[in-house]
Parts: C-alpha cells; structure tokens; sequence
C-alpha cells in the first residue's frame, strides 16, 4: 500500500533518518535530565524549609527561649560543643518542644503518604487515611488497647501500633468488602463505606469510654487527635512503622503509576495486581497506624498534601511520595505551632481541629480549580 | 506460540465459550470475527491472562499461561484494549514508557534504549506530537493510538488487539494495520485481533476465525472461509462477496436487509445457546 511508504521508511531504513533519530533521542534524554535537576532543586528548597521551619517551631512556645540558648541546647545534645546550659531551658527546647516538631513532622509525612498511596490504589480522588475509615479503625484499635489497660513492650515495639495496626487493616478489610459490587471495589461506594465504618467505629470508642471512665481523656485524645504530651519515645514507636511504610510504597512507585491506569491495564503491562496491591494496602495502614498510634486521627493531611503536589508536580508517584512526605511534615509542624498557640488563653487546641479547618477550605479550593482544568 | 486445548470460558455462572481447540504457530496474522456479544472479547482476555479459563489448557510459546509470572507474560504478549480511559495526567511519552515496565529493572533508571523504543513506538503510531501532551487532554482516537505505542513499546512476540481500531477514522486503521502488517513479515510478531470491520480483516488477516453461539465454527484461510455463505451463516445476513482486481483480496458488500431475513432467531439457536 503506497500511502504508508514514507511511514515505512522513516521507521527502518536506517542511514536516512539515523541522524534525526539520535537527535530526537538526545533531546528526550535531556528533558529527562531537567527533569531530575528540577525535582532535585525542588527537594532541595523542602529540605532546607523543613530545617528551618523545625529551628523556628521549637523556638516558638509559651516560655520565652531565646534563639541562642536554644542552640546551645541543640549544639551540646548533638554533641558539637559541651557549653553549661540551663537545666529547664534544655528539658523544654530538647525533651518537649523539638521531640514534638520531630513528631509532628514524620506524623505528617506519614499521613501524606499513605494519602498518595490510597488515592492512587483505589483510583479515588477523595480516598485518605481519614475518609477511607482507616485512621479511625487505628484508633479504635488503640482504644481497645487502652481499655483493656494492656501494657509493655514486645520485643522492643510498644504494642500500641501494633493495635493500631490491626484496627487500621481490619478497617480496611471492612470497607473493602462493603463497597465491593460482583468482584469490582466500586468507587462511588468507597468513601461511603469508608464514612459508615469510620462513623460505626466512632461510636463504638464513645460506648468505650464511657464504659471505662478512667481512661477518658485518654480516649479522647485519640479521636480528636493532638500531639499534646507526647515526646521522644513516640517518636521511637513511629520510626519503624513510618520507614517500612514508606519504603514499601517508594519501591512500588512504578507499579503505583501503571495502577493509576486501572487493573485490566495494568495486568496487560506486567503488574502482579493482587499482590503488589496488597504491599501497598500494607504500607499505607503501617504508615497510617504510626501516625495514629503515636497522634490520634489527624484529617485532611493525607487528601489536601498529595493533591497540591499533584498540581505542582504532576502524577508520576515515585516524585509524588517524596514531595508529599516533606510537604506533609511541613504542614503537621506549622499546624501544631498554631494548635499551640493560636488561643490567648494559653489552652492548646487539638491538631486535628486546625487541619480541618485550615483544610477543608484549601480542598474546596483545589476541588474547584481541578474541575475548571478538568483533571480529577 | 498459542495453543488452546478444550478451552471453556465464562464469568460466574454463566459460560460464554466452549469446547475451543486451535493452535497459533509464529507469526501469524489472524482476526477473529463474529456478532456482537459472542465472545471476542472473552477469548482475547483469557488469552492474556486476564480471565482463568473454567476448563481446558492455554499455552503460550510452550508454558501454562497462568503460570507465567506477569512480567514474563507482558515482554512476549502485548494487549490493545478496546478502549482505555485514563484519568491520571500522565504525558503521552510517559504511558507509553510503561510499556517498558515489564523490561526495566526493578530500581533502575531508564536507559536510553527503553526511551529509544518508546520514541520509535510513538513515531510508528503517529503520536509523536502528542508526547507532552497530558493523556487526558488528547482525543479518543489519538488516545488509543497512544496505547497501541505503548503495546509496540513492549517489543513483544505476541500483540492481541481487542477492536482496537474501531474509534479510528479510515485513515489511521489502515496506518495501524499496515505497521502490524509489517511488523509481522518483517519480525514476525504474532498478530491476533478482534474485529467488526469485515473488509480490513480481509484486507490484512490472513487467518480468520469466526466465533458464533459460544464456539468456533469456522476456522481457516482468509480466501477459503471470506465467503458469503460462511458470512451469512455467521452475521445472519446475506453479503456479496467480490475480489479486489488489483489487490487480489476478497471484500464482502453490505445488501439491505430484505423483509423477514431480520428475525433470525428460531434458525440459530443450537445447543451452546445455553451459554
């Protein structure tokens, strides 16, 4: 068929269009490479904001710390320089303000995360740690814990991410089964399911503690989610679930992309859908029990972070996951700065309260503008 | 390369094939025709490893398909779907860099040959344009030109094309076929699809199987089975068929339907019908 000739040719016949190809072909790669270079500038500034925004954050509280003092104190706890500092200047700046910004930061980074990674499994723009039903099965996991007034370690790992774990996956299993319809996760049903079981659950941790008295206030915490008296050992009983969470979804970034692209696609390409599914279903709970363990239910990070660096840095989940993680912490820490002191009173409010009220408009926002580009 | 011994397809209890043997060899070009809802689809989906078959054996290239580990299965056999919404902005190069995936190491970064095959993929189907436009900013058509680079970027042995073409304007379903054309002579990629379009399979298959009633009823050579009493059997209506004088390939023509030829019902209902 002539028509196609000049199609042929350009393809195969190799000395004509030799030259052109490898242009063509540097070109690409050089995109590429700016691409990297930008990313790399990008994660640069994050980085630098986030070390600045953690010295700013622990400067910041009720007593008066001045800037200097307050390196002293870091100085010497790194052990760059041995200067005899104030005893209490050092358990606030040390043990309860930077413990806490440390916290805040990996709680955010967490919850970000586990947001790329359930909005991009379960092809739900609205899917989130919260809106899923995951964080308050979490929750209720450590609720019952708490009831129960089980304690001590198991080999080395506090037991209460380890409830939390097994509320935040028996969770999910719940909403999974809820909202499926003959064989298929229906999306419309999701976040439905996601509401009743979160609510349903809710409910149950009210009934917990009002059967438990003692541990009211204790309980409540977790709901409402806070970071008030929490210090370095949280730190500790987050750090493994955070790091094994987010490398599972780091290492499957690629197979996160293909999955954007629906299952049937997906299996086409190569992809062992169920059980990279399952890793990542895995990671995002670890990385979410974590964070509830150690700070109650926190909303809104994990949906309004992952879709503001979409828009900033497009779809590819391997960046994404990176981004969301630094822009998650440096969200969680300014939040709880402003959760510290926001009212004159000198009272703290929960950190949940202003992610929802700083989020919900910001989503509103986003929600908007995405539709006038016609992007999900 | 494809071989299928007493195949039985179905989705829960409802069987929709039965009682398929057939063997593909390397190389070879073959559609597979036959009414809406007859199966098509279903046979291209259990070919790829999508739906296990409820009895029955697939082997390709001599393995168990379902034993395959996936990525394996994706580097011999690529699949066009009929259509793929994508909702993600992925950029053009970007989908069809995932057809590399099943090449790439797992960690590694992507070499410049897998760019070079994405390239060339987008060049074949035309799409070259298109690599950084964001995939849902693109029509339907270019969409699934996009897709099918994706499959050819897979560099595999075996392309099942499931009415891949149907949403392309004349023009660019003769593209697409002539690069599968010659992609099979020239490398002989084993070609397998779906269609509607009776006059491009006979333009270009050389194989053509016709699926009717939950079973293969004809199954042979273009120019021994493209012919009007195989086609009215199957499409429950009567064609001309005439041979091309120059291109010597037969071409069937669509006759108005005549009063009481259009309730077929009571003529074709054999024992599969169950299904």
């Amino acid at each position: 068929m002539p028509m196609t000739c000049e199609l042929m040719q350009s393809n195969d016949n190799a000395s004509a269009s030799q030259v052109d190809r490898t242009s063509e072909l540097t070109e690409a790669l050089e995109r590429r490479r700016a691409e990297v270079r930008r990313f790399a500038a990008a994660l640069l500034a994050l980085g630098l904001a986030l070390f600045l925004s953690v010295g700013l954050a622990t400067g910041i509280g009720r007593m008066e710390v001045g800037w200097s003092a307050m390196a002293a104190v870091l100085l010497n706890k790194l052990g760059l320089a041995a200067a005899p500092v104030d005893r209490t200047t050092e358990v606030v700046i040390w043990g309860i303000r930077l413990s806490r910004v440390v916290l805040s930061a990996l709680v955010g980074a967490s919850l970000a995360t586990a947001g790329v990674v359930f909005q991009g499994l379960l092809l739900n723009p609205l899917a989130d740690p919260f809106t899923i039903g995951v964080s308050t099965g979490a929750a209720f996991g450590v609720a019952l814990l708490v009831m129960l007034g089980v304690g001590g370690s198991f080999l080395g790992l506090s037991p209460l991410p380890l409830a939390a774990l097994v509320g935040a996956l028996g969770a999910m299993a719940a909403v999974l089964v809820l909202s499926r319809d003959a064989g298929r996760i229906r999306k419309e049903s999701l976040i439905l399911a996601g509401i009743v079981v979160s609510t349903f659950l809710s409910a149950l941790i009210s009934l917990i503690k009002s059967l438990d008295e003692e541990s009211l206030s204790a309980i409540v915490f977790w709901i409402m989610g806070s970071f008030s008296g929490r210090g370095w050992i949280h730190v500790g009983f987050l750090l493994p679930y955070a790091a094994a969470g987010f490398l599972l979804a780091i290492y499957h970034g690629r197979e996160l992309d293909i999955l954007a692209l629906g299952e049937e696609q997906s299996h086409f390409l190569g992809v062992a859908v169920n059980q990279v599914r399952l890793k990542l279903l895995l990671g995002a709970s670890l990385l979410t029990a974590g964070a509830v363990a150690v700070s109650g239910v926190i909303g809104f990070v994990g949906l309004v972070v992952p879709h503001l660096c979409r828009l900033l840095a497009g779809p590819s989940h391997g960046r994404l996951l990176v981004l969301s993680a630094f822009t998650g912490a440096l969200t969680l820490i300014w939040a709880d700065v402003l959760a510290r002191v926001i009212l004159a009173s000198g009272q703290e409010l929960p950190v949940g309260v202003v992610t929802a009220l700083l989020g919900g408009p910001f989503f509103f926002y986003l929600l908007k503008t995405r539709q006038a580009r016609g992007m999900w | 390369m494809i071989r299928a011994e007493s195949l039985e397809l179905g989705y829960g209890d409802r069987l929709v094939l039965a009682g398929l043997d057939f063997h593909v060899a390397a190389g070879e070009f073959v559609g597979i025709l036959g009414p809406n809802g007859c199966g098509k689809s279903t046979l291209l989906h259990a070919l790829s490893g999508l739906l296990p078959p409820r009895g029955g054996s697939i082997t390709v290239m001599d393995q168990a398909l379902g034993a395959l580990p996936s990525r394996l299965r994706a580097q011999t056999l690529a699949v066009v779907p009929q259509s793929s919404e994508v909702r993600f902005p992925f950029s053009c190069l970007e989908i069809v860099l995932m057809g590399r995936y099943p090449h790439r190491r797992r960690l590694g970064s992507l070499t410049a040959e897998d760019l070079l095959w994405a390239l060339r993929s987008m060049r074949r189907t035309t799409t070259e344009h298109l690599r950084d436009r964001p995939v849902t900013q693109v029509s339907g058509g270019e969409c699934q030109r996009v897709v099918m680079a994706r499959a050819l970027a897979q560099d595999p042995r075996i392309l099942l094309l499931d009415e891949a073409t149907s949403s392309l304007d004349v023009r660019k379903k003769l593209e697409i076929f002539e690069i599968l054309k010659h992609l099979n002579q020239a490398r002989s990629l084993t070609v397998l699809c779906a269609m509607h379009d009776l006059n491009l399979a006979a333009l270009y298959c050389r194989r053509l199987m016709f699926i009717k009633d939950g079973r293969i009823i004809r199954d042979g050579p273009t120019e021994a089975v493209f012919t009007p009493e195989i086609l009215a059997a199957v499409y429950d209506t009567a064609m001309e068929v005439r041979w091309h004088p120059l291109y010597h390939r037969p071409y069937a023509v669509m006759l108005p339907l005549t009063p009481g030829a259009a309730a077929p019902e009571e003529t074709a209902t054999p024992e599969v019908a169950r299904a």
